[in-house]
């Protein structure tokens, strides 16, 4: 069992995310995120799912996927180099005494301050996932009030675009 | 002549150009538009009794011609009511489209009156859907359902359309039929690299067997199968739905595997050194336990849809694609063989199934389901096209019911649908006006869609009904005899008098007790122009075997016990 990205993209029609989530609870895979968004193409969106499964689940995963009309490409991330990225807001609890502390780690991890307020601060952090998984761990002696991720969202390195959309 | 056309008359447009020529249906409120202008079209409508029945007529014209068949029905209740036969050709990989209305799409999300979300309830039973709620989409979408429906992997594809689109004009352009469309790869060819190592490990195995999958059927590589078979002296087992594929009178066909396939092939199968599976899914029924099954066998999987490789079994060499291309190329590298030691080897496991054949059995004045197959396939010479509903009478058929051509058994197998029978071959009455059809139901299921004997009726239809009437649920009584120390819940059937049943619809209804019977009513159910219902009372606690109990291993059957069956023909034990 490995830690699989894939990048779904399809095509940006009515009902196409619902056929996407109801294929993975029907053919009961569990995945750990799915993000979806916009593509540089009109008419094109563009899906980030993550699951960790054997090599063969996640080839007949991307097979089920294939059949779906709307999906037009699916590339696994697997071996691939990619940069993988999350955004996650925090709500901390910071008052006067512990305000520095914090401000202190938010500097370490690159993250941002986006609202003061007298009890409790606003961060905002992108990273790979381990890294805000790392923030919120030394966070949470503070008190994290809440806390939201968007998902992973994903892209290859270097100059090749995704592959071209063709038939398998 | 202006090409404006409303929404209702280009779904009719495009229906004509599409070649259909029956539609299988029921009007209501939200399809009304498109059943007004359906009188000034070429096609002829068929209306059911259920709308259940529609889609499983659509599902037996498809299946009997290979041609997409057309079901309609309104929104909401009508919808709905379609959803066991749209499911029923989705497990059966059978190529339909389903028109539904839908209300005017100011409407929808209002819970208005007989407004159902139908896309959003078929979506995981469609290889597709749409919702339409614009006239100018009604042309495209419906071509690229028929392209959808009918390409691949064949399945159900549903159009749901609201009233207001039908209602709505434009000038008509008939768009071409799609062939090709941007996220859609229905076709696939295998690597020669793979197909090089199957031809390999067929030319090299001792023991191997072909599987004749109902992909053989859709793809019409009956002849080729036929020519790889006898080449290489293969014998060939069928799943349920690959019945017909390969002839069964054939020398090398050994008749159907899996939880009532023929103990000796089974057996067979878990001797096997080899398996290439044609066009079929290694389902729980034909595989039993998957942890011991076909312990000694490669297996070769060709298969036109990429996500059935390794779901079951794993598999050795996968050859992804149509059956027939694939087996043109094998063919070209396949070694003629005998395999002699192979086939004394599956003489011997088969003289094993023989002694314990009811067929064999002398007639003892009970009257068995299994006798009545077997009778009827002499009767009609194995010619007849048989529908069959779901249950014991169905194993039975395909335990008796020689069939040698492709296409003339159609039967519900992956879904298990009782009640598909009769409405399915209504639908094949239409694909195949010359043919002799037998219907082939038990009284549970028969009961389920018995209102369509109006349709044959009203339409002036000719099917013969041979109904296997033990008074049971069969099938679960089997079940609760062998595995619920014969507690019988709820299977106990207190059925109405067939016969007269028939006859209130103005059929012919006859009866027959014992087996001596059979040849002169068949010949009368036969001699009859319209549908006739034939009341076979057969023996009510008769069990079918042998059998694979589920998820057991293959070679561990549950067969006839010999001291009844020797019982039964006088002798001692």
């Amino acid at each position: 069992m490995t830690e699989h990205t894939l990048i779904v993209t399809v095509e940006d029609r009515p009902g196409v995310l619902n056929r996407v989530a109801s294929l993975f609870r029907r053919r009961n895979y569990n995945i750990d995120s799915l993000t979806v968004g916009h593509t540089a193409e009109p008419g094109v969106s563009r899906m980030t799912v993550v699951l960790v499964a054997d090599d063969d689940t996640v080839r007949r995963l991307e097979a089920n996927l294939y059949k779906l009309v709307n999906v037009l490409y699916v590339e696994n991330l697997r071996g691939q180099g990619a940069v993988v990225r999350d955004l996650a807001l925090f709500k901390v609890r910071a008052d006067q005494a512990t305000r520095a502390q914090v401000l202190q780690l938010v500097e370490v991890f690159r993250a941002r301050v986006v609202d003061v307020g007298a009890e409790a601060l606003v961060l905002e952090i992108t990273g790979a996932p381990d890294k805000i998984d790392g923030l919120e761990k030394v966070l949470e002696p503070f008190g994290i009030l809440e806390m939201v991720r968007t998902g992973a969202i994903a892209m290859t390195r270097g100059a090749e675009p995704p592959r071209a959309v063709e038939a398998a | 002549m202006s090409s404006k056309r409303t929404g209702a008359q280009i779904i009719w447009e495009v229906l004509v150009k599409e070649g259909v020529d029956v539609v299988f249906g029921y009007p209501g409120g939200a399809i009304m538009p498109a059943y007004d202008a359906m009188l000034d079209y070429p096609v002829r409508h068929v209306l059911v009794r259920h709308e259940q029945g529609a889609a499983h007529m659509a599902d037996g014209y498809a299946r009997a011609s290979g041609r997409v068949g057309v079901a309609t029905a309104t929104s909401g209740p009508g919808a709905t009511n379609l959803v066991t036969g749209i499911a029923t050709a989705m497990l059966d990989s059978s190529p339909i489209v389903c028109i539904t209305g839908q209300v005017s799409g100011g409407l929808i999300g209002s819970d208005a009156f007989q407004e159902v979300d139908v896309t959003g309830v078929t979506l995981p039973i469609t290889k597709h859907n749409y919702l339409v709620t614009r006239v100018e989409d009604i042309a495209p979408t419906l071509r690229e359902a028929f392209f959808i429906a009918r390409s691949g992997r064949p399945g159900p594809v549903l159009v749901d359309i609201t009233k207001d689109a039908q209602q709505a004009s434009i000038d008509l352009v008939m768009p071409p039929a799609p062939h090709k469309l941007r996220g859609y790869r229905p076709e696939h060819r295998p690597e020669t690299r793979d197909l090089e190592r199957a031809i390999d490990l067929l030319n090299h195995a001792e023991r191997p067997i072909i599987f004749c999958g109902h992909g053989v059927v859709k793809s019409a590589a009956g002849p080729g199968l036929l020519e790889l078979a006898e080449r290489a002296g293969i014998p060939v087992a069928a799943t349920l739905l690959g019945l017909g594929g390969f002839p069964a009178t054939h020398p090398l066909a050994m008749g159907m595997m899996g939880m009532h396939g023929e103990a000796w092939v089974n057996q067979a199968i878990q001797e096997a050194d080899l398996i290439l599976a044609l066009g079929m899914r290694f389902d729980d029924r034909v595989t039993g336990n998957l942890k011991s099954y076909a312990p000694r066998a490669r297996k070769i999987h060709v298969e036109i849809d990429p996500s059935e490789i390794g779901k079951n079994v794993k598999i050795d060499v996968a050859l992804i694609g149509d059956v027939k291309e694939t087996l043109a190329t094998l063919l070209q590298g396949t070694r003629p063989a005998t395999r002699a030691h192979w086939h004394t080897r599956l003489g011997e496991l088969k003289g094993d199934s023989a002694v314990r054949d009811i067929v064999s059995l002398p007639d003892d004045g009970h009257l068995y389901a299994a006798h009545v197959m077997h009778d009827l396939w002499r009767l009609t010479e194995g010619r007849a096209l048989v529908v069959t509903d779901v249950g014991q009478h169905q194993m039975w058929e395909a335990q008796y019911y020689k069939h040698d051509h492709a296409r003339k058994l159609i039967t519900s197998g992956g879904l298990g649908t009782m009640g598909f029978a009769l409405p399915a071959a209504i639908g094949a009455r239409f694909a195949m006006p010359d043919d002799e059809i037998w219907v082939i139901c038990g009284d549970g299921g028969f009961q389920m869609t018995a209102a369509e004997l109006s349709t044959c009726a009203q339409e002036g239809l000719k099917v013969n009904v041979a109904l296997i009437n033990n008074g049971y649920l069969g099938m679960v009584r089997q079940w609760q005899e062998f595995f619920y120390d014969k507690r019988y819940a709820a299977t106990p059937l207190k059925n109405p008098d067939f016969v007269k049943l028939a006859q209130a619809h103005g059929l012919l209804g006859l009866r027959v007790t014992r087996r001596g019977e059979i040849p002169d009513v068949v010949a009368a159910a036969r001699a009859e122009p319209g549908t006739v219902v034939v009341d076979f009372r057969v023996e009510q606690e008769d069990s079918v075997y042998p059998m694979v109990p589920a998820g057991a291993d293959l070679g561990n059957m549950i067969r006839r016990p010999v001291s009844t069956v020797l019982a039964e023909t006088g002798e001692d034990p």
